[in-house]
């Protein structure tokens, strides 16, 4: 039987603010344990929330760039649960009037594009984090992290394929970099999805009964995660079972995922409106300034890419797929290099080495400086292009040489000289009689084989272009 | 030093007639000596307190006086104090002491006040008659039998009985008018968001208000000058230019229109009680006031409505005390439930634990549309009533509370009963008004309060019209017997 698959995702992105939500504590990471807990985020009694106007600023951004109304009026809420690295006993949220309204995002999968439309955003505040076993039998407990500000963003069930779901996720990941509101450091749990996932016969008009798997922080587990849960889900159906609503997590050591105790799902959070906290008002005035002060998004950097740079689409769209790659890109343009090579080298011999070394593109050992250098020797015909190759890797290695030294000390310069390639082509000419007659006789091939013996006389060096356009003179007198 | 103005105890130390230690120790020897049978306050800390007195002498020496300096002030053991025990009147809180001081702490700090000792309270501010504490009922000095009212019993007790010239209390559903009205003294609620409530001790978040308790008028509105004011750590916090409270105590009420609430004089009031308000009544009329007979047809809902949105917050808000962090830990437990049961169940009394699951229930899923919900609505229709009725009239009055003083543990078992004291009192709570309860006589030797209610920020307004009544009257000199 044929089913289809139906993904919604809940997205929580840490905001890149300097203190807490609702207290002016460092919502800085990794930091001694508690040394950021104030008597706000130990909810000492006596103590009181008040809003941190910054993540409200990062709210606003998102929405924008997801085009989404934003809320003139929204509302705090109280979410009602006991856990010991929740210290008020309730987590404050916005539950039915959230900042952000409906908007959308397009992904692009094999090709094909397709927009996930979003249902809401709302801003929230994290939890502490508990840490079981530190000594026996005793859990400890660190609220650096309570109140930390979250904005929590819901799609609906627009997805179709664990490749539509991490498509969604990388460009979410990189559109809240971009705009500059998350960090996007998943392993410090920046960016975490939990993704809801329910299977349907082919056509069906009624949803199955979704289970959400909790937190997942790497975009190669969200695509494990949703392929062993879908499995699981068609499985159980087709062998006759039924699908409970339920919450799972994934475990990356065994690739599965595992329902969580269904007396953590049974909790009614008695959301209420916080009293503590006025309606969160949003004048346009205020998203209008905003809005003047936020960066081109991708889709418009790609666009432009590719009217003004002449950037193929996929090209494009892949500098434009993650904001320090397009910096990186602006900066081979500022420096005058031309655009589509300065892409070629990027996706290509760049990307290569960074991936080789897992090492991200502001870590690159060649900065774009040096790679502009490097690509203008290409266009003034210094060297060739496999010749720069090896300049790339001769530089990648030693950080503290100019391009232009490591020509010279490679050897590489290229032969302009037409005197000397005259002499170089006449040499070859004289100890390769039969493959003039070949070629003369129309083998087109061996042209080409006439021009490598060249190339390997010259050591690499001789400018191809020129040699083709001399020995072509030669052979036809 | 007794049963004097704060003005004329400010002039004697601005003249040395006494110095602030003079004073403080004058009135810690009362406490000393009456504290035991009233038992007003739940800790005392002679040292600090004089330490306070010694700063504030030294502030009248060079000069830096203000209204309150040097003045002891009894502090609710709802505020935190820092490096005080504040208990808010539980076991929970038994043993914790504040790290930071609360707004209105920090407040009579910077005047140089003198911390006199932190009054006893019913716990967390639930209850009308201070036996709910868990550090035993306070005592009425006008009648050692019967209860000062609550849930400020300890800085209402401590005020009749003369423990402190000045005290502070809260008011979430009347908290401090009925005490007033029961001990026969004057108390203030201000306006929602007038005084701050960082560091006030959460109860019911939309409702609570810190205000003055006092002999006078006068006083009250010198307390006022230094409770109120901005506070940026409170969101909810008013955002309003500093007023005096003091400048227009004096001025004429002549033909001044006082909406009389049908509502407040229907069955449940105590025809003695009844026959007092009626003659404060015409003491304002002799003084040149109009009388307007008004309506506030949602008056007899404020109590339902209360008794959900309160509990409901409640429900909340004192869910951070679970024996994790501070405050009691239950001795023995075998995992995390247990020790948050035990906790919990050891922690709080019963009339907290009582509230506590009410306002877990109105809020549960399938119920918070029917209860919360509607309790919201309704709360916004008792708001109107009081938004017409101020377009007919300049103040409300009526009774404070239904009876004068009661016995000792009549009501602790009835619950419904303890919650009508505050029938005449929890709608101004939910309009977020401000009102007063003044002296207005006695039955059988026991005071009686009478009830003003303004609008909105009218707190100036309303401690001129209660002056010109004390002007005019000695109740509010009226003294309880044995404490002189």
């Amino acid at each position: 039987m044929d089913w289809d698959i139906v993904i919604g995702i809940e997205t929580h992105i840490q905001l890149k603010t300097k203190s807490k939500q609702f207290s002016g504590a460092s919502a800085a990471y990794g930091n001694e344990p508690n040394s950021q807990a104030c008597l706000v985020s130990l909810a000492y009694p006596g103590v009181l929330p008040v809003l941190n106007h910054e993540s409200v600023n990062c709210a606003i951004k998102l929405g924008l760039a997801i085009n989404a109304k934003i809320a003139s009026r929204s509302i705090f809420a109280r979410k009602n649960y006991f856990y010991p690295d929740l210290p008020k006993g309730y987590q404050i949220s916005q539950m039915e009037l959230p900042i952000v309204g409906p908007g959308h995002l397009s992904i692009n999968v094999n090709g094909k594009s397709k927009s996930v439309r979003i249902l809401r955003a709302h801003l929230e505040e994290d939890a502490g984090k508990s840490s079981h076993g530190i000594s026996q039998g005793k859990t400890g407990i660190d609220l650096n992290r309570a109140g930390t500000p979250l904005l929590e963003i819901v799609t609906e069930p627009d997805m179709n394929s664990a490749e539509e779901a991490v498509a969604y996720a990388k460009k979410l990941h990189e559109l809240v970099q971009w705009i500059g509101i998350c960090d996007g450091n998943m392993q410090e749990g920046s960016f975490r999805c939990d993704v809801n996932v329910s299977v349907k016969k082919k056509g069906a008009e009624v949803l199955g009964t979704r289970r959400e798997i909790k937190n997942l922080n790497s975009f190669k587990f969200i695509k494990q995660a949703v392929d062993y849960e879908v499995n699981w889900q068609i499985e159980t159906l087709e062998d006759g079972g039924k699908i409970e609503q339920a919450t799972i997590l994934f475990n990356p050591d065994t690739g599965e995922t595992k329902a969580m105790r269904s007396k953590e799902e049974a909790n009614d959070y008695r959301y209420f409106p916080d009293p503590d906290l006025l309606p969160l008002l949003v004048s346009q005035e205020k998203i209008n300034e905003i809005k003047q002060s936020m960066p081109k998004l991708p889709d418009e950097m790609q666009e432009l890419f590719e009217k003004e740079l002449g950037l193929s689409e996929y090209d494009a769209s892949e500098i434009t797929a993650n904001s320090d790659v397009t910096k990186y890109f602006l900066e081979l343009v500022d420096s005058k290099a031309n655009p589509k090579l300065s892409a070629n080298w990027i996706l290509g011999n760049l990307y290569s080495r960074l991936n080789e070394e897992e090492i991200n593109i502001n870590q690159s050992p060649i900065d774009s400086s040096s790679l502009a250098a490097l690509i203008k020797r290409i266009e003034d015909s210094t060297i060739s292009n496999n010749a720069a190759k090896k300049v790339f890797d001769f530089i990648w290695d030693k950080s503290d040489i100019t391009v232009d030294e490591a020509i010279d000390e490679l050897g590489l310069k290229q032969i302009s000289d037409s005197g000397e390639i005259d002499t170089l082509v006449d040499e070859v000419l004289k100890n390769n009689q039969p493959m003039i007659e070949e070629y003369l006789s129309g083998k087109e091939k061996a042209f080409n084989a006439l021009i490598g013996q060249i190339m390997k006389a010259s050591k690499g060096k001789a400018n191809p272009s020129q040699v083709s356009e001399l020995l072509k003179q030669k052979i036809s007198k | 030093m007794l049963n004097l103005s704060i003005q004329s105890l400010s002039s004697h130390l601005e003249k040395k007639t006494f110095s602030s230690v003079e004073l403080t120790q004058f009135y810690l020897e009362r406490i000393k000596q009456y504290n035991p049978s009233l038992n007003a306050f739940i800790s005392i800390d002679e040292a600090k307190s004089l330490s306070m007195a010694a700063n504030a002498d030294e502030l009248i020496t060079k000069g830096q006086k203000s209204a309150l300096t040097g003045i002891p002030v009894a502090q609710k053991d709802i505020f935190c104090s820092q490096g005080w025990p504040t208990t808010c009147g539980s076991k929970m809180l038994k043993n914790f002491i504040a790290p930071y001081d609360a707004m209105v702490i920090e407040k009579f700090n910077e005047v140089g006040a003198v911390n006199i000792g932190k009054t006893n309270m019913d716990e967390f501010a639930m209850g009308s008659s201070n036996e709910t504490s868990y550090f035993g009922p306070v005592k009425n000095p006008w009648d050692l039998d019967l209860v000062p009212g609550g849930s400020s019993g300890g800085s209402a007790s401590a005020i009749a009985a003369r423990l402190a010239p000045a005290a502070t209390g809260t008011d979430t559903g009347g908290s401090i008018r009925q005490p007033a009205s029961l001990c026969g003294f004057t108390g203030l609620k201000p306006t929602y968001g007038l005084v701050s409530r960082y560091g006030m001790i959460a109860f019911a978040s939309s409702l609570d208000q810190a205000g003055p308790m006092a002999i006078s008028a006068e006083d009250c509105a010198l307390l006022m000058n230094v409770m109120s004011g901005h506070d940026k750590r409170d969101s909810t916090s008013i955002q309003r230019d500093k007023e005096n409270y003091a400048s227009k105590l004096n001025s004429p009420i002549k033909g001044l229109k006082i909406g009389i609430p049908r509502e407040f004089f229907g069955e449940g009031l105590d025809s003695s009680v009844h026959n007092v308000i009626d003659s404060a009544i015409d003491e304002y009329k002799k003084l040149g006031a109009e009388i307007i007979e008004i309506s506030l047809p949602n008056n007899h809902l404020a109590i339902p409505v209360y008794y959900v949105i309160a509990p409901a917050e409640a429900s909340s808000n004192l869910s951070r005390y679970d024996g994790v962090r501070y405050g009691y830990r239950t001795k023995e437990y075998d995992d995390l439930m247990d020790m948050y049961f035990k906790t919990r169940q050891e922690g709080f009394g019963e009339e907290v634990k009582r509230r506590i699951l009410i306002g877990t229930y109105v809020l549960s899923a399938g119920y918070y549309d029917a209860y919360y919900l509607k309790a919201q609505k309704i709360r916004r229709l008792i708001s109107e009533d009081f938004t017409s009725a101020f377009k007919k009239c300049d103040v409300i009055m009526g009774p404070s509370a239904p009876s004068v003083a009661f016995n000792a543990g009549e009501k602790k078992e009835d619950p419904l009963a303890m919650y009508m004291q505050d029938i005449y009192t929890i709608s101004t709570n939910l309009a977020g008004l401000p009102a007063m309860s003044i002296p207005a006589g006695f039955v059988s030797n026991l005071p009686v309060g009478l009830q003003l209610i303004g609008n909105h920020f009218s707190e100036a307004k309303l401690l001129n019209i209660a002056h010109s009544f004390q002007q005019n009257t000695d109740w509010h000199l009226e003294s309880a017997k044995g404490f002189e």
